[in-house]
């Protein structure tokens, strides 16, 4: 598998990764060395094997449905780089929500 | 910009929705803060819907007995294993920069919901795609009046768990759409999934909307269908905005055909957001591809098996369905499908009422009369719930019995109802406040004697075969006795005239 420099500028910018003209050469060049070592695995056969969904052999864990403390607002935006007393804030964001 | 109207289209409206319903659990899907809606910002969170580092997320336990119970509603497949991904993107009102939500292997799948409109304009069975759980996301405020440069995040609501339910392409109309999202509402709020609020964010919708145009082929020939590309629409804020949105939405889609002939595949598929007030959808980003995400399972997360005993035990815990409740209510009190529907589609707890009221009557179809016509009346009037209203089951039984007993007729029932319902007093003390008693029959016989004998022309009129004449006895029946029976009277009149 080929890793372009533009497949590496794509996933810089949904990193939201700030790369120059010279990072982009470089990383293209890094990773692809790092792809092309993880597709060594891929010669193995796994045809017979089941996918693992978690490496832990543990599954069911849940808590009730019991309310516990919250922090203080306080404590919660006190290592916020910036926030008014009730609210965390950060630089405008307009238009839609990110909500998926 | 016109909307032809759904027969005289060109085209054939394709709708799919997408739903998230928050779960009515008292805490968060993977810590144990509150819920509960409309606290000051920033009191409802903990390291871990912070997504401070160290922290790890466990599953409420409830939020999935729920989640299960919302899928083996709409008929879904439960999945023996389930587990949970990461869908990563950055916004400042998902504090780890991924949601937990469910990518390959959603706990639920392959399910439907019917929805039939009860006056027969068309009966649609809507196939569910897949149910899954996630954690839902922050509240971002922009106060552009304030004049700062600054947006405001509140993480109360970060990871409270979500159901989203997608649905198959089934809808053709932006009306059949409507109903079937007050059906969804219905059977969620039925089986205590959800509350369903829209106000409060507990119930958001997004639909996916084109047209498929039958083009003519040669020589007026049946041609290929040509389809719109798809357009997602979001911010739509009540099922009504769902309903006008997809309407203005189609004709927008059917000018743009008009002008471009571009189809779907040609262009990547793009959103658009409902401006309520303009009525109009507007451009927003073109949608990320699900690759974009970079799903991967969260580590943090192990998965969850369900065995078909789990299943089951679900199953029979969920109690009756709007659809099973509405023919159960037709068999057992023999209404009609029209007024089953007007009572189950107010409520579980309003449905209570009927049957209590039913059962004292002993008769489904007048106590349903008394539900609609002055119950449910008064109660959309005065606003409240049932379970707050202030006359009860027995009262409204009491007055039926009085009415079937001939102690006075049905208008008269009214009058009590409404002042029983003023009062607050028992109908037996409202009864004889009013100066209402019962006539007794020799009381009635000799009332319309005396009428008829002071109105020859009438018995005249009756014998000549215009019954309708003694119509105008009942009104000085009324006025000598206000208490009398109006079709008491007419009766003992025809029937005096007859042995005459």
């Amino acid at each position: 598998m080929s890793l372009s420099r533009q497949d590496v500028a794509k996933v810089a910018s949904l990193a939201r990764l700030a790369l120059s003209a010279d990072d982009l050469d470089r990383m293209t060049g890094e990773l692809q060395k790092i792809v092309g070592l993880v597709s060594q695995l891929a010669e193995v056969d796994t045809s017979s094997v089941a996918p693992l969904a978690h490496p832990l052999d543990a599954e069911n864990v849940f808590r009730a449905d019991e309310p516990q403390p919250s922090l203080t607002t306080a404590e919660a935006l006190q290592s916020a780089p910036r926030h008014d007393g009730e609210c965390f804030l950060v630089p405008a964001v307009l238009g839609e929500s990110g909500a998926a | 910009m016109t909307t032809p109207t759904a027969t005289a289209a060109p085209y054939t409206t394709i709708i799919g929705l997408e739903v998230h319903v928050q779960l009515q659990t008292r805490t968060k899907l993977f810590c144990g803060c509150s819920t509960r809606f409309g606290g000051p910002p920033n009191t409802q969170v903990c390291p871990t819907c912070l997504g401070l580092p160290g922290s790890l997320p466990v599953m409420n336990r409830h939020a999935f007995d729920l989640a299960v119970r919302a899928a083996l509603a709409l008929d879904c497949t439960i999945a023996p294993f389930t587990k949970w991904d990461r869908k990563n993107y950055f916004y400042p009102d998902l504090p780890k920069g991924y949601q937990i939500s469910q990518y390959d292997l959603p706990f639920s799948s392959n399910g439907q919901l019917e929805v039939v409109d009860p006056k027969g304009a068309f009966a649609r069975n809507v196939g569910i795609i897949r149910v899954h759980l996630e954690e839902d996301a922050g509240k971002s405020m922009h106060d552009e009046a304030a004049g700062t440069a600054d947006t405001r995040i509140d993480l109360n609501r970060a990871g409270t768990p979500l159901c989203e339910i997608v649905t198959q392409p089934d809808l053709r109309s932006p009306q059949e759409a409507r109903a079937w999202l007050n059906e969804l509402k219905l059977l969620l709020v039925y089986l205590g999934v959800s509350d369903c609020n829209m106000q409060e964010g507990s119930l958001r919708v997004d639909a996916n909307v084109n047209l498929h145009i039958p083009l003519a082929g040669e020589g007026g020939a049946e041609g290929r269908v040509a389809k719109t590309p798809i357009v997602e629409i979001k911010n739509m804020n009540s099922f009504r905005s769902v309903e006008r949105a997809l309407a203005y939405e189609a004709a927008r889609q059917w000018e743009e055909w008009q002008a471009t002939k571009a189809e779907l595949g040609t262009t990547p598929k793009q959103t658009r957001g409902w401006d309520d007030p303009a009525g109009v959808t507007r451009a927003q980003r073109h949608k990320e591809e699900s690759s974009d995400y970079r799903y991967f399972p969260d580590p943090d997360l192990v998965p969850v098996t369900v065995t078909a005993a789990e299943v089951a035990a679900a199953r029979a815990a969920m109690g009756d369905p709007p659809t099973v409740l509405r023919k159960a209510l037709e068999a057992k009190w023999k209404i009609s499908a029209y007024d089953a529907d007007v009572l189950v589609n107010q409520g579980r707890d309003l449905v209570a009422w009927f049957e209590e009221l039913a059962t004292l009557v002993g008769e489904g179809k007048v106590a349903s009369n008394w539900m609609q016509q002055d119950v449910l009346r008064t109660l959309n009037e005065r606003g409240g719930t049932i379970g707050e209203f202030p006359v009860t089951p027995a009262a409204v039984a009491d007055i039926i019995g009085r009415v079937q007993k001939g102690d006075f007729d049905t208008s008269r029932g009214r009058e009590i109802f409404a002042a029983v319902l003023a009062s607050g007093r028992p109908v037996a003390d409202v009864v004889a406040g009013m100066g209402i008693a019962a006539v007794s029959d020799d009381d009635l016989v000799a009332l319309c004697r005396e009428l008829l004998a002071a109105n020859p022309k009438v018995v005249a009129d009756v014998r000549g075969g215009k019954e309708q004449a003694a119509a105008g006895l009942i009104g000085q029946a009324k006025k000598k006795n206000p208490n009398v029976n109006p079709a008491k009277v007419r009766q003992i009149c025809l029937d005096l005239i007859k042995g005459m």
